[in-house]
């Protein structure tokens, strides 16, 4: 944690700082959902309505990822759910930061996402993680739905989706989605699984309608998590600000979004 | 799909979405804190990312197929290894693709 000399003032100046720059960051990856939303086969009214009221960059990408592959809407509402829970298991991280009541807490729980959560939590005290929080949250809504309307407007005017690449280009998105869990010291069972989920897909493709492989996935990180225990477990369970440690930390969802 | 189909399921995921949200500000901490729900649940997410990039990359509905999106996954493969910011490693991946196609490459 940074050391402050006058925690008020500079903490939160902090705050808002790195508040600002996940903002500009995250809202420019929106300009890519919103473009492969629409390669998807989703409408710009559509593709704008799912950044407002899902907001939650991995489950939008899945949503129009599995509806584009020819995936049935459970399948896609199935995905989505899932990739969605994490930003469940956020909420007790930020909700004592932020004592939010009344008409705040649905707003607040709409806003509790990797980046908002991310930075709430650097903070170095729980008034400049709720600056952190609220700055982000904001921001990341503005920035995110701003530039998946110009996104979509572009993807709309290019027309044919492979002859510019971006079904590759929505590969990509989720390889970046996904690289920050899978590289760094300590991230070897993410590896496998990531591996196994990788073999479980295609293995089962031939077999099964589309956007079903993505869910038998899952399997394989469902029968991880009851078998395997990290040897930090110990340390995560004795000290709940290290919650964080065990796999489950938010991450920004664009590589480096959080300096 | 129809139009009012994707309407619908757009609207349900959203719900669910937040649905979760509001479940994490809701429920006792304690239940949530727990390790192993933690770490299955950040370990589903690898797994359904994973997943979701071999699908995108290799399969057109239910055959697999290695086109220009492998080499185009390769070259974002190589720019995050390289710390590229999202934006620039999806348009890599795009540009890769489309330059492979015009050349020829399915």
């Amino acid at each position: 944690m940074a050391r402050v000399t006058r925690p008020d003032d500079d903490a939160r100046r902090v705050a808002v700082r790195q508040a600002v720059s996940v903002s500009v960051a995250t809202g420019l990856y929106g300009v890519s959902f919103g473009a492969l939303s629409v390669a998807a086969g989703l409408s710009v009214p559509q593709t704008v309505a799912l950044s407002l009221l899902m907001f939650s960059g991995g489950s939008q990408f899945a949503f129009v990822g599995v509806l584009g592959a020819g995936g049935a809407a459970g399948a896609a509402i199935a995905t989505a759910g899932l990739l969605g829970v994490r930003n469940g298991l956020y909420g007790p991280q930020v909700s004592p930061l932020l004592h939010a009541r009344g008409w705040r807490r649905p707003v607040a729980a709409h806003l509790t996402i990797d980046e908002s959560t991310a930075v709430a939590t650097a903070q170095p005290d729980p008034a400049a993680g709720r600056v952190g929080f609220w700055w982000t949250g904001v921001g990341v809504f503005v920035m995110w739905n701003a530039f998946t309307l110009a996104g979509a407007l572009v993807g709309n005017a290019l027309g044919d989706p492979r002859r510019y690449g971006l079904d590759a280009a929505a590969a990509a998105a989720f390889l970046a989605l996904v690289w920050p869990r899978v590289t760094g010291p300590g991230a070897r069972v993410a590896q496998l699984v990531s591996a196994g989920a990788v073999l479980v897909a295609l293995a089962v493709t031939p077999f099964v309608p589309a956007g079903v492989p993505v869910l038998l996935a899952a399997i394989v990180a469902i029968v991880a998590g009851m078998l395997v225990r990290p040897p930090d477990a110990a340390t995560a369970d004795a000290d709940p600000d290290a919650a964080g440690s065990d796999g489950a930390a938010p991450r920004t969802d664009p590589p480096g979004g959080t300096a | 799909m129809s139009t009012a189909v994707t309407w619908v399921a757009l609207v349900v995921a959203g719900a669910v979405c937040f649905a979760l949200k509001l479940a994490g500000h809701l429920v006792p901490e304690h239940w949530l804190a727990k390790p192993r729900v933690a770490r299955t649940a950040a370990l589903v997410t690898v797994a359904l990312l994973s997943a979701l990039v071999a699908v995108q990359a290799a399969t057109t509905g239910r055959a697999l197929v290695a086109d220009a999106r492998l080499p185009a996954l390769a070259v974002a493969a190589v720019a995050l290894a390289l710390k590229a910011p999202f934006v620039v490693v999806v348009v890599l991946a795009a540009v890769t693709a489309a330059v492979l196609r015009a050349l020829g490459m399915p």
